[in-house]
């Protein structure tokens, strides 16, 4: 019946399972997260925390299990018994309502700042060309990058092309961002203004799955920690509790490598 | 510490200071060199010699048909094969590219089936075959296949000229090529790209035109340009179906004065002249494409530019 109208979270991911082959990488992985809650995802390289992200937003199919948000279910309608595939103008539509931000900031080369801001919202949404330059000017005000909106890509350091990316995400107002090791690829001196721009986001309430291995962001930013190992949820907490006392043996030796490091 | 400045070893002899010691650099002696120029420039000599002494050249013949209308016709003829021939070959190839790389195994297995088929049989086959194409359909009808009513016939013979023929011998051929540039292409564009595109919305559609196919460009142009350059050449092969383009326009001269040699090298002038704009034009356009890329902004000269340069400095040309 009405599964989802009661205690349903903002998001909602049951019993996730995705292969590539033979290697079986989510092995049913659940995870909720409430409105505005931001939420960090921890694991050692290869855990499936990618996979994880990729599937909340289609990008991957999963083999089984689903996902909800805001009780709307993700790639998916429900037929009766069975669930269909929805088409790709719902597909597109649904994705709009999630921003990614990736790694390697994947912005488009060929396009200067404002350009790659103002594509997706003009193309997706429909939005007129005067109101999206407008809004994607507010936009990189917010990030702290005004001046740099008629520069290309290769022109901005990656810290910068990162909040650029973030600004792109934003400029599509999604409910829900996920951040994919968003500082994983910049030199150090550079993360700082990267985490921040995320703090600012985190506390204008927008719901935040961020996969990092910035355990001072986690612990400072986060209202939950997830940490991920082998394509399995192995502990959920608050950040004082998963990264201050871990209960499982496999968190512990995690953090203290990274810690390390 | 002789081989600290490379560019001593292009100026023959060179002196170096270094701090209070003065070294004369001298080059290594290169024998082998010496010899292949003397060598290439006996050769060249030769070939100038006969070029001039021989009378069978008849350059006052070739002078003569060089800006025939015959001959001005049938260039004409060849560039608009040429041009037409490329753009159906590059929509085509777009059009297989995707299809190709679309995920849907119909559309794989038909453009996969396409490229090997018009990749895999000679363009001149395929050209005599469209002429001939009379032979197996007689009339070509448009209506309901297998035997329903017809709305519209013609006869074969009409409709497939030789321009007709040679479009669609060459144009099919090139869009079987063009296929393999493009898909390459737009495989060369970052899957990082792909999954922005999808991750923001976009419609696979939308995401091909407006982001992967700009960026796949910069590696199909070039490829292009050497394609026309090459499909210049090719449509001599319309000859064979009496379409009147450069080749064919010497050949009806030559038939009826005999001056077979002076009228073909007419031909080969007209071909290496346009040959040689279309290898400038293509210097122009790859620079333009790859302006503002990384490494690029140093040297604008482009590949010919440094080969020319390199060879009239009497640098060295290995590494050039
Ligand atoms: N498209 C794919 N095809 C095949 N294997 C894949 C694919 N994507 C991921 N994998 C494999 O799935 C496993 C989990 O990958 P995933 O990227 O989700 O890990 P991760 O936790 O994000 O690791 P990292 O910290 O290194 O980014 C890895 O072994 C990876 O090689
Ligand atoms: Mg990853």
């Amino acid at each position: 019946m009405h599964e989802n109208s009661r205690h349903a979270s903002f998001l909602e991911a049951r019993d996730l399972r995705k292969s590539f082959g033979s290697l079986e990488v989510l092995k049913g992985v659940s995870l909720e997260v409430a409105r505005g809650e931001v939420a960090c995802l921890l694991g050692p390289s290869g855990s499936g925390k990618s996979t994880l992200l990729r599937c909340i937003n289609h990008l991957e199919v999963l083999d089984s299990g689903r996902i909800t948000l805001d009780s709307e279910l993700i790639g998916y309608e429900k037929h009766g018994e069975v669930l269909r595939e929805i088409s790709v103008r719902q597909l597109c539509q649904q994705r709009s309502m999630i921003g990614m931000v990736f790694q390697n900031f994947n912005l488009f080369p060929h396009m200067n700042v404002v350009e790659n801001i103002i594509e997706a919202p003009r193309l997706v949404k429909g939005v007129s060309r005067q109101d999206s330059v407008d809004r994607a000017h507010e936009l990189l005000a917010m990030v702290g990058l005004a001046e740099k909106a008629d520069n290309y890509p290769r022109q901005l350091s990656g810290g910068q092309q990162q909040r650029v990316a973030i600004a792109r995400a934003l400029a599509m107002e999604p409910k829900l961002m996920l951040f994919d090791e968003p500082t994983s690829a910049l030199d150090p001196e550079l993360v700082g203004e990267v985490l921040t721009v995320m703090r600012m986001l985190a506390e204008q309430g927008m719901t935040m799955i961020v996969v990092t291995h910035e355990m001072a962001f986690a612990r400072e930013v986060a209202d939950t920690v997830v940490f991920m190992d082998d394509g399995l949820v192995v502990e959920r907490g608050g950040p004082d509790e998963v990264l201050g006392s871990p209960r499982h043996e496999r968190t512990r030796s995690f953090l203290a490598r990274t810690v390390r490091r | 510490m002789t081989q600290q400045d490379g560019k001593s070893t292009t100026l023959g002899v060179a002196v170096i200071a270094h701090g209070e010691d003065e070294i004369r650099v001298v080059p290594r002696r290169m024998v082998g060199r010496w010899i292949g120029a003397a060598v290439v420039s006996i050769a060249a000599a030769w070939v100038i010699y006969q070029l001039v002494t021989n009378p069978a050249y008849d350059w006052g013949t070739v002078w003569h048909y060089f800006l025939d209308g015959t001959v001005l016709q049938g260039l004409w003829m060849t560039l608009l094969l040429t041009a037409l021939t490329m753009v159906a070959g590059a929509l085509l190839g777009v059009l297989l590219a995707i299809m190709r790389l679309s995920g849907n195994p119909v559309m794989t297995v038909a453009s996969t089936t396409f490229i090997w088929f018009f990749r895999g049989t000679p363009a001149l086959v395929q050209l005599i075959f469209w002429f001939n194409l009379a032979t197996l359909f007689p009339q070509i009808s448009l209506g309901i296949p297998f035997g329903g009513p017809a709305f519209w016939s013609a006869s074969t013979n009409a409709l497939v000229t030789p321009f007709i023929a040679a479009m669609l011998g060459l144009g099919l051929n090139e869009g079987a090529y063009m296929a393999e540039i493009v898909r390459g292409g737009i495989l060369s564009v970052d899957r990082g790209q792909d999954d922005a595109v999808r991750a923001l919305g976009l419609r696979p559609w939308q995401g091909m035109r407006r982001i992967v196919l700009p960026q796949a460009m910069r590696s199909i142009i070039p490829a292009t340009g050497n394609q026309t350059i090459g499909m210049l050449k090719y449509t001599s092969l319309a000859s064979i179906v009496a379409l009147h383009e450069l080749l064919y326009s010497v050949q009806t001269i030559y038939n009826v004065t005999f001056q077979t040699i002076p009228l073909l090298i007419v031909a080969s002038v007209w071909y290496l002249i346009l040959t040689t704009v279309l290898s400038l034009a293509q210097v122009k356009v790859e620079q333009h494409f790859s302006r503002g890329e990384r490494g690029s902004a140093s040297d604008t000269r482009g590949r010919w530019g440094r080969l020319i340069h390199a060879v009239v400095t009497r640098g060295s040309v290995r590494h050039a």
